[in-house]
């Protein structure tokens, strides 16, 4: 192992096997697809940045809760099929507490509290982990299939609580003492009639600048209206940052002795007991993380939409984030980035892109308007055709089937995910063979100063 | 440390373990039926007894596992009957389960690493904010030292990097012992350490058992091997039926009628 050859072999397995080589190259891979289909589409420029500006969205939402259900799953064992219901009230707490008060604008039935979206966010986000607490304290103590009970349920209250005419309405005391109009819309919905977040962003830490030298830039080659794609553009790059910071986040969290009891708990809470862990501690906390985590997804998914319908939040949006998760691999943050891109790029986005891709490259004439002339032609005389173009034509329903096809392969063949069997060491250092008694303390004594957070590579390298 | 030896010395005298009346009942059976006895310190105690007897029931009890519905456990002098698993294990009283249970998934380090007492890491601020992660990693440092020479003691280091599911049976068992044994414990409760384990393997765990006492740890041991017992302890306790039936040295353990025909069935 120490002579040249195996050091340059050791260095080129040591790059591959870093976290953010793989994940970056999954990105190109995915990115370069994207815009090959889209030169055979013809997209124009703002075509082309359009949907990767889309793209890059989808990846950064499905990222970033699958990456807040692996701590759940993954790490602690704890199944959470209501995540949905933590990502509703993460971004309905961030409505009410930053839409402007009741009567400033003119089109919203219901006003807020008036507060910075600062303040929103971190209301959201707590008052999803408090949530997370409520179900939590009950369901713990149960058997482990409880809390997904509990949890899905959960979920469907929170979707009805928001549905309901109850609380579509109501008076609230503002900070200034009167009470104001407030409310969550019901069924018609809740406008996010607050300033752009991104904007108010970037003012916040001084880039307009370099925001409007963007727009200008982007300008000079689409020069119809080239501030929403700039924007959208911008989002999904903040959005990839906010899933560097959860990766970042959730790391720290495993690699170290909190993530070794979380890991031991889903192995088996009897032996965490019997050695002295106070596993309600771990499993609460661990909980409540995540789901603040989901609430945060929740409210950069949709604060920029305009609006907010308490419909989006279906259980079907958990499974989503659930075979992403499968995809990647349960029990890793990497796989858990990887896993949410793919899913996104090609079950969520893909079929749809599949079909465009298709109808434009074949440019087949018109799709049967329903099943029994689709499937006629093909009994009567072997024709194909119409079958295939109706098969074409209803892509965004079969998107669910060929999700539950995929979900059902990779249970039976690779149930671990794509990076194979993969576990990350639970330790705050690298767990390798002693090098002679000494040197290790040298190693672990001088470490923490030269390189106070940049342990990630030491536990890459173990693998 | 100085504090718990004067508390604990005087009234503790050299009895750690005090079980009294404990009775647990599941349904129309009483496993475990007004048991009491004592385990004196820095000795090997076995726990004998036909299957069904309520052994593994009374390591539940004790362990805070399972809640008597009568009886105290007293520890070093405090009551601590029926509190939770994790308070009891982590004022010295630790267990090891029947059929080994390894983290599986967890390597053998991770598993070892899991169980010292005190972690500052396991509060999640520390691990995760910048500036209070070096004093957990130093921390790490120093339990993976301690961590080695505990593998080397046991004479598994060469398994450290090993998952704990590739381990076979007798290796499980070892673990689990070197594991319970890096919590500091004053007392360690093994439900029957040498089921399934080679006869090289267990003269090996024997061998660290007595060396473990000579170095004034307490031990209780469910076993069912009776010549294991009768050659290694030096008090034997036997439950029949949830009762303890007898106690006393493995020569009087072995006179008396009640336990042979206890064993062979005669008046059930």
């Amino acid at each position: 192992m120490s002579d040249a050859d195996a050091t340059t072999a050791g260095t080129l397995r040591r790059l591959w096997a870093e976290d953010a080589v793989k994940i970056a190259a999954l990105l190109l891979v995915i990115y370069g697809a994207y815009l090959i289909s889209g030169l055979v589409l013809g997209y124009s420029i703002r075509g082309q940045l359009n949907s990767l500006a889309s793209l890059t969205f989808y990846i950064g939402v499905f990222a970033t809760l699958a990456l807040a259900l692996n701590l759940h799953w993954g790490y602690t064992g704890l199944f959470n099929i209501g995540v949905v219901g933590f990502m509703a009230v993460g971004i309905y707490v961030m409505a009410f507490v930053s839409k402007p008060l009741y009567g400033t604008t003119g089109a919203a039935q219901v006003g807020g509290l008036g507060l910075p979206i600062p303040v929103g966010i971190l209301a959201g986000m707590i008052a999803a982990a408090i949530l997370g607490l409520v179900v939590a304290l009950p369901a713990l103590r149960l058997r482990a299939d409880y809390l997904a009970i509990v949890t899905i349920a959960m979920s469907e209250i929170v979707r009805f609580t928001f549905l309901s005419s109850t609380f579509q309405q109501f008076q609230f005391p503002a900070l200034s003492g009167e009470t104001t109009r407030v409310g969550f819309g019901g069924g018609s919905g809740l406008i996010l009639d607050f300033p752009d977040p991104l904007l108010a962003f970037i003012d916040v830490v001084g880039l307009s600048g370099a925001y409007d030298g963007l727009v200008a830039v982007v300008g000079s080659v689409v020069p119809n209206n080239p501030e929403p794609i700039v924007h959208s553009l911008v989002y999904g790059v903040v959005l990839l940052v906010v899933v560097a910071a959860y990766f970042w986040l959730l790391k720290r969290t495993g690699e170290s002795p909190f993530g070794r009891v979380l890991k031991a708990i889903r192995e088996d809470e009897d032996v965490a007991r019997a050695l002295g862990k106070n596993t309600d501690r771990f499993k609460i906390i661990s909980f409540m993380l995540g789901c603040a985590l989901m609430g945060l997804a929740g409210i950069l998914w949709l604060m920029g939409q305009g609006a907010v319908t308490p419909n989006f939040f279906r259980p079907r949006l958990t499974f989503f984030v659930w075979i992403a998760l499968i995809i990647g691999g349960a029990g890793s943050n990497t796989g858990s980035v990887m896993g949410g891109a793919v899913f996104a790029a090609a079950l969520y986005q893909g079929p749809l892109y599949f079909q465009n891709v298709v109808t434009s490259v074949f440019q087949p004439g018109e799709a049967p308007s329903s099943f029994g002339p689709a499937i006629s032609p093909l009994i009567s005389n072997i024709d194909p055709m119409p079958f295939l173009l109706y098969t074409l034509d209803s892509v965004r329903q079969l998107q669910l089937v060929v999700m539950g096809v995929v979900l059902i392969w990779l249970m039976h063949n690779r149930p671990q995910g794509m990076l194979g069997h993969r576990k990350e060491t639970a330790a705050a250092i690298p767990l390798g063979r002693r090098g002679g008694g000494a040197g290790r303390s040298d190693e672990a004594d001088s470490e923490p100063t030269p390189q106070t957070d940049g342990d990630g590579t030491g536990g890459a390298a173990d693998e | 440390m100085s504090k718990s030896i004067t508390r604990t010395r005087p009234d503790v005298s050299d009895t750690p373990l005090r079980v009294e009346g404990l009775t647990k009942r599941f349904g129309g059976i009483t496993a475990v039926d007004g048991a009491s006895f004592e385990v004196e310190r820095g000795t090997l105690t076995g726990l004998i007894g036909p299957n069904g007897a309520g052994k593994s029931t009374t390591f539940n009890l004790i362990t805070g596992m399972l809640s008597p519905d009568a009886g105290t456990v007293t520890f070093d002098g405090d009551d601590i009957t029926g509190h939770e698993p994790y308070e009891i294990a982590n004022r010295g009283l630790v267990r090891t389960f029947q059929i080994a249970r390894e983290l599986g998934e967890m390597t053998v380090l991770e598993n070892m690493m899991l169980a010292p007492k005190g972690q500052r890491g396991e509060h999640l601020w520390r691990s995760v904010l910048p500036g209070a992660r070096g004093s957990v990693r130093k921390q790490e440092a120093e339990l993976l030292d301690r961590v080695w020479e505990t593998l080397d003691f046991f004479d598994i280091e060469h398994l450290a990097e090993e998952y704990a599911g590739n381990l076979s049976g007798g290796q499980r068992k070892l673990l689990e012992m070197a594991r319970a044994l890096l919590t500091d414990p004053d007392m360690l409760l093994l439900d029957e350490p040498f089921a399934g384990v080679n006869p090289t393997l267990e003269k090996r765990l024997l061998e660290h058992i007595h060396e473990l006492r000579d170095q004034g740890y307490t031990f209780l041991l469910v076993e069912h091997d009776m010549d294991l017992i009768m050659n290694n302890c030096r008090h034997v306790i036997v439950m029949h039926q949830g009762k303890i039936l007898t106690e006393g040295t493995p020569e009087e353990i072995k006179a008396n009628e009640e336990v042979i025909e206890a064993y062979l069935g005669g008046d059930v």
